[in-house]
């Protein structure tokens, strides 16, 4: 309860309030404008957060990451065209809608879904928190360094049918963060007598080249297709209301979201695919999924939001990051010499308590604002890209240029820049270098440390936690490749009926 | 992409893109200029056991890389011998066309302590905006688009960006104003 009072100090600070509305209207247009999203604006406003209290900070990015599913619902639902990439989904149902005439309600079931999605996230949170904070305590050197070897299982196996283009994306990532001086014996690695190399690959200059120099490009290099704003007539409020009727498919969307979101690396494509994939078999209405099924909608939006808050949990709890903004994330932690793991929920009650209270208020205060300004919201769809990938690449520039002053690390972040624009057009993920260098610099770390109490191989495995994690790293692999032997078995039989 | 609107395999298996080949090849050669690298790069120390020697995790990220690559580049050239698409030429083409940008952006880098945040975002964002080949309202209002982000950044959230080096001719007074806020 002390924490808890604690933490309704920090929040009532002007600066929180301040980061609190500026993450949630901002996420929110960020989001409804195509081409930008979240891991691009994140990535940008990270350098400037570096100079705030890290609840402030982390509260502007939160706000932005939670609220940019808001957003990016509303091309989806109205232009077919996602506002993020998570509201991919959203297309489904949500247009088809439009064009029978129910955008109003369309948007005010994505908002709801989004709000309860949210909420709910956070009310789990909350319940946890006591057996995180007794669980995370149990998380040595061992556990940890075999956590995040989980994580990086995870983000390779989650990538189905691109899972070795991952791995080496991954391995890309972990070899990135092993560049430079060595902490434990001071010698170099891989810097070719190049003393700007010697720092290291810094991660936020990798993280603005591939995320936002990237997109800058790609806009650039592509065409304005924005055509005149839609517009919309009714409210949305009773599209809202809506959702509650619809309690059962907004449950087990957030619940599958929640849970997806603590796993790290696996994020809100699976989370979505399983509560769509529910809503639709337990549907007395299935032949209207994909043509505008209001649970269809539900489904989607209610998971893809409830991962935000979820995603927290490896962070705070363990100090690893689950997928690419909660790594961005870290790294606002480590510059104010927070460390996020174990110690965060013994000695830090009233911060985590805190976050959760910000992560709540967001959901409120991104829903009140679309209630309001969804109209005047849909004028930001005219902007065309290529001036949106201008703005993008100015904006690029002071992120990466006030990190050091340095022409170098602009330098880099351009030539990670085309690699992220190859990436993008050949369809292949981004986030495992990311994760590769968050969670390889950990490995590393933790593995050195677990060494003086190496006896042999079993002694990796020989606590609770770290023989529980172990056999999950054995079940994973077992059933991607159980997955991986069924779509070979699916495609010879295939062939053979051929 | 699917018919059936409601097949969820766009979102989970990308569409697979012909141009993957050149990814796949300029990884794994990569990864093997990297292994070449591996001894000369990283420091052996004698009397200390592998998983101690500070070559361990690039040797690890190397073997990786390698793995994965050759899997990626197998995978690539059976998928490339099955589906007929898009030709890799266009797309290396396309990729090409970003390189002007990259000019762009280091152009703007360059220019910045020379002539200052504020002077080389405005010139910045118009002639950008004017090679794009926007005129009327939206050329005009690019200047501002580039006095606007210094304003939030430099002016109010106060990251930092160097003064220019023309803003020493200016009065004292001035200079000093215009490196604290622009």
């Amino acid at each position: 309860m002390d924490a808890f009072l604690d933490a309704l100090v920090i929040v009532s600070s002007w600066q929180v309030i301040a980061a609190l509305i500026a993450g949630s209207i901002g996420g929110v247009i960020i989001g409804a404008i195509p081409g930008v999203g979240p891991a691009v604006a994140i990535a940008i406003l990270l350098p400037a957060t570096f100079g705030m209290e890290p609840i402030v900070g982390l509260t502007l990015l939160l706000g932005i990451y939670g609220s940019s599913m808001f957003g990016g619902s509303i091309p989806s639902i109205l232009i077919n065209t996602p506002g993020t990439a998570v509201n991919a989904l959203t297309t489904y149902d949500g247009y088809p809608m439009t064009q029978a005439g129910q955008a109003p309600r369309a948007l005010g079931l994505s908002f709801g879904a989004s709000f309860f999605g949210g909420l709910f996230a956070v009310i789990a949170l909350v319940l946890l928190s006591p057996l995180l904070a007794r669980v995370a305590p149990m998380f040595g050197s061992r556990e940890i360094f075999l956590a995040a070897l989980l994580g990086c299982i995870l983000v390779v196996v989650a990538h189905r049918g691109q899972s070795l283009a991952a791995g080496a994306l991954l391995m890309f990532g972990l070899f990135l963060n092993t560049v430079g001086m060595e902490a434990n014996n001071y010698t170099q690695r891989f810097t070719f007598d190049l003393s700007f190399l010697t720092q290291g690959v810094n991660l936020i200059v990798v993280v603005l080249g591939l995320f936002a120099v990237s997109q800058a490009f790609i806009l650039l290099t592509g065409k304005d297709d924005t055509g005149p704003a839609p517009s919309i007539s009714g409210h949305v409020g009773r599209g809202v209301m809506e959702v509650f009727k619809n309690k059962r498919i907004a449950t087990a969307g957030a619940l599958s979201g929640t849970i997806m979101g603590i796993i790290p690396g696996v994020g809100e494509f699976t989370s979505q695919f399983l509560s769509y994939t529910y809503a639709r078999s337990t549907s007395k209405r299935p032949e209207l999924f994909g043509k505008g099924s209001p649970e269809g909608l539900i489904a989607s939006e209610s998971a893809n939001n409830s991962v935000p808050p979820a995603a927290m949990v490896p962070l705070l709890a363990l100090g690893i990051p689950g997928e690419a903004l909660t790594a961005m994330m870290l790294s606002v932690f480590y510059v104010h010499n927070v460390i996020p793991g174990p110690g965060l929920f013994r000695d830090h009650m009233d911060f985590v308590m805190a976050l959760y209270i910000c992560l709540g208020l967001l959901n409120l205060l991104a829903l009140l604002f679309l209630l309001v300004a969804t109209k005047p919201l849909l004028k930001v769809l005219v902007i065309p890209n290529r001036y949106l990938g201008m703005i993008i690449l100015a904006l690029s520039f002071v992120g990466i240029y006030s990190l050091r002053n340095s022409v170098i690390d602009c330098m880099l972040a351009a030539v990670f820049g085309l690699l992220g624009v190859v990436l993008k057009r050949l369809n292949l993920p981004i986030v495992p270098i990311i994760l590769g260098m968050v969670l390889g610099g950990i490995m590393e770390a933790k593995f050195r440390t677990s060494l003086p109490r190496i006896r042999s191989l079993y002694s990796w495995i020989d606590r609770p936690v770290a023989m529980v994690i172990f056999c999950l790293i054995c079940v994973v692999l077992a059933l991607h490749l159980w997955g991986m032997w069924r779509d070979w078995k699916g495609k010879k039989d295939g062939s053979v009926q051929h | 992409m699917s018919d059936d609107p409601t097949d969820l395999s766009d979102l989970t298996h990308p569409p697979h893109q012909r141009a993957e080949i050149v990814f796949a090849v300029t990884s794994f050669l990569a990864a093997g200029v990297l292994a070449l690298f591996w001894s000369s790069q990283t420091t052996w120390i004698d009397g200390q056991p592998l998983v101690r020697q500070p070559g361990l995790w690039p040797l690890i990220a190397i073997v990786g890389m390698l793995v994965f690559g050759l899997g990626e580049l197998i995978a690539c050239l059976r998928r490339n011998a099955r589906h007929r698409g898009s030709s890799v030429m266009a797309e290396l083409l396309l990729w090409a066309k970003a390189f002007e940008y990259v000019v762009w952006f280091l152009a703007y880098v360059m220019a910045t302590p020379w002539i200052g945040y504020l002077p080389a975002s405005m010139i910045f964002t118009t002639a950008l905006a004017f090679r794009l080949g926007y005129r009327g309202r939206l050329l005009a209002f690019s200047p501002l688009v580039g006095l606007g982000i210094v304003l939030v950044f430099k002016t109010f959230l106060d990251v930092r960006m160097p003064g220019g080096a023309v803003y020493d001719l200016l009065p004292h007074g001035l200079r000093n104003f215009l490196v604290l806020y622009f």
